[in-house]
């Protein structure tokens, strides 16, 4: 697969302080690639860098092939979806998806046929003539998603389009957005920092933080397999705990030996290690290895959430069964579902950089 | 209710201080001077009428200009860093704290045959120009005067456009000429219009400005009401009649320039 986009080595530094600090990343073409991570981690700043409103310090863009550092916005096939929408307010509906149309001065006709074509591909038909104040959040996301797509752009760029949305509108965004990007076939590269939605929709999801890529891959992928203990907490809850990889397929948590199926650690060498809370069965205590206190226990609704004391790390817990708080526990885990990672004290070494999804 | 009460005092005072004078401004206009109804008086301004012209034409070429010179400036203004922002309005607004009169009198020494230009002016062995006493030297005051009062309404909507919009439009393929064109300046025409209301309204019906800077020969519709209240041409109904006029006038362009603002494809200028 080809990639569209690539970022090579790329530095970014405001006042002295590095935003971002050597990225290299391959989009490939086609592809739904979120970057996501915490506030302040530059995942914000690469999509600028890729839309042309940041000029990186060092290190080069490449677009479709060329090189495009320095090339302003209005030159690049690249359209973007603002964070808060940026509708033109003294345009309606219709005039802001026709915007880019007009700049290009195309025919009147071809104008009105796009114009239509994108108002039904994002179902706003009939709203033509309201002006963009009176729309609701969700149809203002709309109207700036076909405003983008009008102009047929190769790369998409969405800066956390849904964040302004309430819980049950964004996961209907989610989908649709899913389906333009598969319909239209083109990529979409979405900056978020809620992980849900970077699982859900992407087709390669890139961690970011503190202007460092920390894993790409898959969301099955970064999910099951996060290479470091950052990643793992910020990819749904976890419980992390400091651990000591005895040998090979061995592994030591608070005194006690787990079986587990990672193996090149060393011997003896301190790590952390994930368990997934939903990866722990709750057993009689004298039936596991490790037993606890229930301390608390919140309904989730899918699930109870249960907060369990043992040896001094409060584990988190999903179950559908609930304990009663207050009672003793087992905590049993199988092998597969330990995660041991190298320590996180030196800067997480980065997986060598490949956002293209390997299947 | 609550609100109502509040809103009583304004009433009040809006009814005593703004509607009573209007009232007896059109009472006296169209009375003469024992209390009958006459239109004497309002068919007299008509023989004012040269003077009614100079007095749009002139404060239209300085709402014309103030606007030529306020709007690059609040563009401009708007793309530097925050702190100089603040310092340059600070100059726009220095001139505003000192006295109008004083303001208007400096540019008579400035002006005047054996004034500061000229002098400087005689030592290249220029000059004379005659500068006081002309239309150009009451535009000048004009524009000198009402200038912060276009800056400050359009650089204030300026100010509030959201970046992110003018990045919408550059992302949509506007280079900066565009951008200011197609998005730039619909989006501040508020602005625009409130700077061309708040210049053109008292650069109409100035009398100070006119009077030290035109002379006698530059007289202005303000000079003509101040006339009839405190000149020697003492007539209050004239000069009622001729009020009314000017806030007729005043009130019709005002409502021809609004039409502008609801249509968004109109550019002024």
């Amino acid at each position: 697969m080809s990639n569209i986009v690539t970022l090579k080595d790329i530095i970014v530094e405001f006042d002295g302080e590095r935003i971002l600090d050597r990225i290299n990343l391959d989009i490939g073409d086609k592809q739904f690639v979120t970057l996501l991570g915490p506030s302040g981690c530059g995942k914000t700043t690469t999509l600028r860098i890729i839309g042309g409103f940041i000029n990186p310090d060092s290190g080069t863009v490449t677009f479709d092939g060329k090189k495009i550092n320095g090339l302003p916005p209005h030159k690049r096939n690249v359209n973007t979806v603002f964070q808060r929408y940026a509708l033109f307010p003294h345009l309606n509906v219709y005039e802001n998806i026709a915007f880019g149309l007009r700049v290009q001065k195309l025919p009147e006709k071809e104008i009105t046929k796009r114009v239509g074509e994108m108002l039904k591909l994002v179902n706003l038909m009939g709203y033509e003539k309201r002006s963009v104040a009176r729309l609701s959040g969700g149809q203002q996301q709309r109207v700036a998603i076909a405003r983008a797509l009008v102009n047929h752009p190769k790369v998409l760029l969405l800066d956390e389009p849904l964040g302004a949305l309430d819980l049950k509108l964004r996961k209907e965004m989610q989908i649709e957005l899913k389906r333009i990007q598969e319909q239209l076939e083109i990529t979409f590269i979405y900056v978020t920092h809620d992980q849900e939605e970077a699982l859900t929709m992407s087709d390669t999801v890139v961690v970011m933080n503190g202007g460092i890529i920390q894993q790409i891959g898959s969301p099955v992928d970064i999910y099951n397999e996060p290479v470091n203990a950052f990643v793992a907490d910020f990819i749904g809850e976890s419980n992390i705990l400091n651990g000591l990889m005895v040998k090979d397929k061995l592994v030591e948590i608070s005194g006690r030996q787990f079986e587990c199926v990672d193996k090149g650690f060393g011997e003896n060498t301190p790590v952390d290690v994930v368990i997934r809370p939903e990866d722990i069965r709750l057993v009689a205590p004298e039936e596991a290895q490790l037993s606890g206190i229930v301390e608390s226990v919140i309904f989730k609704g899918v699930h109870y959430e249960m907060i369990i004391e043992a040896y001094d790390y409060k584990w988190i817990v999903q179950s559908t069964q609930a304990a009663e708080k207050g009672s003793s526990v087992g905590l049993s885990f199988l092998p597969d579902d330990i995660h041991i990672m190298h320590k996180m004290d030196k800067p997480a070494k980065v997986q060598e950089a490949s956002a293209e999804n390997e299947n | 209710m609550k609100t109502k009460l509040i809103a009583s005092p304004y009433l009040v005072w809006m009814v005593v201080f703004i509607l009573v004078p209007l009232i007896l401004v059109a009472y006296f206009a169209f009375t003469d001077g024992n209390g009958n109804f006459t239109l004497d008086y309002v068919s007299d301004v008509a023989q004012y009428s040269p003077i009614f012209v100079r007095s749009i034409w002139l404060a239209l070429i300085a709402t014309v200009i103030c606007l030529l010179i306020a709007y690059p400036l609040s563009y401009i203004l708007t793309g530097i860093n925050k702190k100089s922002q603040s310092t340059m309005l600070m100059i726009v607004m220095l001139p505003m704290w000192m006295n109008f009169l004083l303001r208007t009198y400096a540019w008579m020494t400035l002006l005047g045959n054996n004034g500061l230009i000229n002098s400087l002016l005689g030592f290249l062995n220029l000059g004379p120009f005659k500068m006081l006493n002309t239309e150009g030297a009451v535009v000048l005051g004009m524009v000198y005067n009402y200038l912060p009062f276009m800056i400050l309404p359009i650089y204030s909507v300026m100010v509030k456009i959201d970046k992110n919009v003018l990045e919408a439009a550059s992302d949509l393929g506007c280079n900066a000429r565009k951008t200011l064109f197609k998005v730039v300046l619909p989006l501040s025409l508020p602005g625009v219009m409130s700077g061309i209301t708040m210049v053109f309204v008292p650069a109409i019906s100035t009398f100070i400005i006119s009077r030290m800077l035109g002379g006698g020969g530059n007289l202005l519709i303000g000079d003509l009401i101040e006339m009839q209240f405190l000149g020697n041409s003492y007539n209050m109904n004239l000069g009622a009649a001729i009020s009314l006029v000017l806030m007729v006038i005043v009130l019709l362009l005002m409502t021809i320039m609004n039409q502008f603002n609801t249509d968004d494809d109109v550019v002024l200028m």
